[in-house]
């Protein structure tokens, strides 16, 4: 008798509303009325949006043809991005010579995509770094194996756009941990310097460093000297962006209990030996979430230079929608650039989420 | 009696000095302050060679000189015959009005965003997600050029202004609408409203210590609530309700009449909001998620009703994690409001450059940019810390 009505109840079915599709719907979408209301909302929202945007970007558009295609349309003109890719990816950059950008910055990925995985990390990596930026730059520079030296002046597009944002934040990082560490010294002279220096640069915009580079640096060199104007902003670049850093990493100093400090002073670990074998490993793991904030907006803060009329991705792509002929693609300009910032940005942001992982050593 | 120590003739008594940390500390301080002089000095030196070379007239004189340039908006009357001192005021007023709307609009609508990303509806949880995602990735300057770009390309000729609803126009000019005529009784309602929070502000502190002293609660807010909707509505009906509005109208090739918000304001507030916005919303989500549910439960478990547990129990612990990132995100949507000058708002930095360009004052004129958003940042820090320590756990 029990066995039968075990087995029966065993063969009774759940409600279709929790299960399947149904189920799904049920719990996500709507298990309540305000969240149903949510969803009716949202959908119609969507709803009104969508079509018309799907219909400009999609049915109405014009993908290749020339710029008198784009006269009389509803849609978008795509066709700005093919037509004017040359001059937006490489800029000013001599003509027949943009294999050699292409190269370097193949290059530059593939050497950070080759570092993503911490097993590498050896000093062969370090190795491999100096050959393959030492490469880069002879194919930036060119003046070897018959390449025509290409002055940096003539440096635009996205090369500029990766290399401010590459070295920015290469230079930065050691510089911003070095002002974290003498924020946190015991000696008063350099504290209060690195603390000036790291509020005084906290409380003003990125642009202000860069006028300062482009309009005021000139001033202060001697007569006859003079810096490059890239260098110039990608200096402007790594101070700001050190600042930045030396706060997170100050955070990440501060988080280490004391306990740590004391082990290590009573092993006899001298200062320089306490910071890299105990403390910093340590601190440096638990602000990379802040660390990687910063590096993603020292990246999109590359683009500012356009103030300054250093021609970035951003400013080839204004130059190029300033041609009469293109005017009135700039929505479309500027979605394929967002794209574009996008894709690396959300690279380094899912990466740093899995390196996270990785390092997480609780239990 | 005697001491032995002191008299020994023993060499590791006296460590060198090099060994001697204090010392050794004092010599690095020594070496940097003489390094960053040296530097400080050299550029000073090299700079006034220059100076001098180029005979540029250092100083603030400029300032009292007229600055002939036009501002297209200005808070306080301005024209070209005003001086640049007068000039960079209005900068620095047009900074703030950009970065006070902003900071409201970015705490509304990135507090929606963040609790809409907690929602435990999908759809809606998903897309406050997206959206999070897209304005964090993309840079902010590049998303000003785009509605910059959607207000000039995308919006019809002042002629062919679109407009939605009676008094509302959209075209490459601006947003124009209609607002309610001048008459005496809005400015008496303004006073009315203050002095409606004034009071509010006194029967709370009153009610929470006759709450303090007896137990009984006070409904201080609802009360004030009911009164800054009711008296300023009496007020305008004490006036006669003035009903006439200022209604835009086309005059020759523009509007005339009405509000205009220009195209690069709206543009340069749009792409601050939205940008900043986002950051808010991830702060508010962590606020409110570093809250543990037993917090909430014991509060309900005490008798607290909702709106109680959200003003006793929850905000107050919440807030002491979104403030302080949410103050620097004010920050930087203020010092990024200095992007103005890439889409023509003519913000300080804006006015700064032209003056720069004007007079050829580059030191005085990047000095008077850092120095302007540097007391924007100390006084917001020297709140912070204020409110830290008012804020700050009192434990045992």
């Amino acid at each position: 008798m029990s066995d039968l009505t075990i087995g029966r109840r065993a063969r009774l079915k759940p409600p279709v509303t929790d299960i399947g599709v149904l189920g799904w719907l049920h719990k996500n979408l709507f298990n309540t009325w305000y969240n149903s209301l949510l969803t009716i909302l949202a959908l119609a929202l969507l709803a009104a949006l969508a079509p018309p945007l799907i219909k400009w970007a999609f049915i109405d558009s014009v993908w290749y043809g020339p710029a008198s295609a784009c006269r009389n349309i509803d849609g978008a003109c795509w066709s700005v991005i093919p037509h004017n890719i040359r001059f937006i990816i490489f800029g000013f950059f001599p003509e027949g010579q943009e294999w050699r950008p292409t190269l370097a910055m193949l290059l530059l990925l593939s050497l950070v995509v080759y570092s993503r995985k911490r097993e590498r990390w050896h000093k062969s990596l370090a190795w491999f770094w100096l050959v393959g930026l030492t490469v880069m730059g002879g194919l930036m520079y060119g003046g070897i194996f018959g390449m025509p030296v290409v002055e940096t002046s003539q440096w635009s597009g996205l090369p500029l756009t990766l290399m401010l944002s590459f070295f920015g934040i290469v230079a930065a990082y050691p510089l911003g941990i070095l002002l974290a560490l003498g924020r946190r010294s015991r000696m008063p002279a350099i504290k209060s310097l690195c603390i000036v220096y790291i509020e005084m640069i906290r409380g003003v915009p990125l642009i202000s460093l860069l006028f300062m580079s482009s309009i005021m640096f000139p001033l202060f060199l001697p007569e006859g000297v003079s810096i490059d104007k890239v260098l110039r902003a990608q200096i402007a670049i790594i101070l700001f962006t050190a600042a930045y850093i030396a706060e997170v990493v100050r955070g990440g100093l501060q988080a280490m209990p004391r306990g740590q400090y004391e082990a290590a002073e009573s092993l006899g670990l001298s200062y320089n030996q306490t910071m890299r074998l105990i403390i910093l490993p340590q601190a440096l793991k638990i602000v990379i979430p802040p660390t990687v904030g910063i590096l993603l907006s020292a990246f999109k803060d590359t683009s500012l230079v356009v103030i300054i009329a250093l021609y970035d991705v951003l400013k080839t792509t204004k130059v190029t929608l300033s041609n009469p002929k293109w005017t009135g693609c700039s929505t479309e300009a500027y979605i394929f650039l967002a794209l574009l910032y996008f894709v690396f940005c959300y690279a380094m942001s899912s990466y740093s989420r899995r390196l996270e992982k990785e390092l997480d050593t609780s239990y | 009696m005697n001491q032995p120590a002191a008299s020994s003739p023993l060499p590791s008594s006296a460590p060198p000095f090099w060994r001697d940390a204090g010392k050794r500390a004092l010599v690095f301080q020594a070496l940097a302050l003489v390094i960053v002089g040296g530097l400080g000095y050299y550029l000073f030196a090299n700079t006034q060679a220059n100076l001098e070379r180029q005979s540029i007239a250092t100083g603030f004189g400029f300032l009292k000189k007229e600055a002939s340039f036009e501002i297209s908006e200005s808070l306080i009357s301005y024209s070209a015959a005003d001086t640049y001192a007068r000039a960079l005021l209005v900068g620095v007023l047009n900074t703030l009005k950009v970065s006070f709307i902003g900071i409201i609009l970015t705490t509304i609508l990135g507090t929606i965003i963040g609790i809409a990303r907690l929602s435990s509806n999908w759809l809606v949880s998903r897309l406050a997600a997206s959206f999070i995602e897209l304005m964090q990735n993309i840079p902010v300057l590049l998303q000003l050029f785009f509605w910059y770009a959607i207000f000039y390309e995308a919006f019809p000729a002042p002629r062919q202004a679109l407009n939605p609803v009676k008094g509302l126009f959209l075209c490459n000019r601006g947003i124009i609408f209609a607002i309610p005529a001048a008459h005496p009784a809005y400015p008496a309602m303004g006073w009315v409203l203050l002095a409606v929070l004034v009071g509010g502000w006194l029967i709370n502190r009153w009610g929470r210590r006759r709450q303090e002293l007896t137990g009984k609660s006070f409904p201080a807010f609802r009360i004030t609530l009911l009164a800054a909707i009711l008296l300023p509505f009496l007020t305008w009906l004490f006036y006669g309700a003035p009903a006439a509005m200022n209604m835009p109208e086309m005059r020759g090739f523009n509007f005339r009449g009405g509000m205009t918000i220009s195209p690069e304001f709206s543009a340069l507030l749009l792409g601050l909001v939205l940008y900043t916005s986002a950051f808010v919303a991830e702060i508010v989500r962590a606020g409110i998620q570093s809250i543990s549910r037993g917090q909430i439960e014991a509060a309900m478990a005490l008798g607290l009703r909702p709106g109680q547990v959200l003003q006793l129990v929850i905000l107050p612990q919440a807030l002491r994690v979104i403030i302080p990132p949410l103050t620097s995100q004010m920050l930087n949507l203020t010092k990024n409001s200095s992007l103005a000058v890439a889409i023509g708002y003519t913000d300080f930095v804006a006015v700064a450059n032209t003056t720069i360009n004007q007079t050829g004052q580059a030191i005085e004129g990047v000095a008077m940019i850092m120095v302007v958003y540097l007391v924007f940042s100390l006084s917001t820090s020297l709140f912070m810390n204020w409110y830290n320590k008012r804020m700050a756990l009192v434990e045992r």
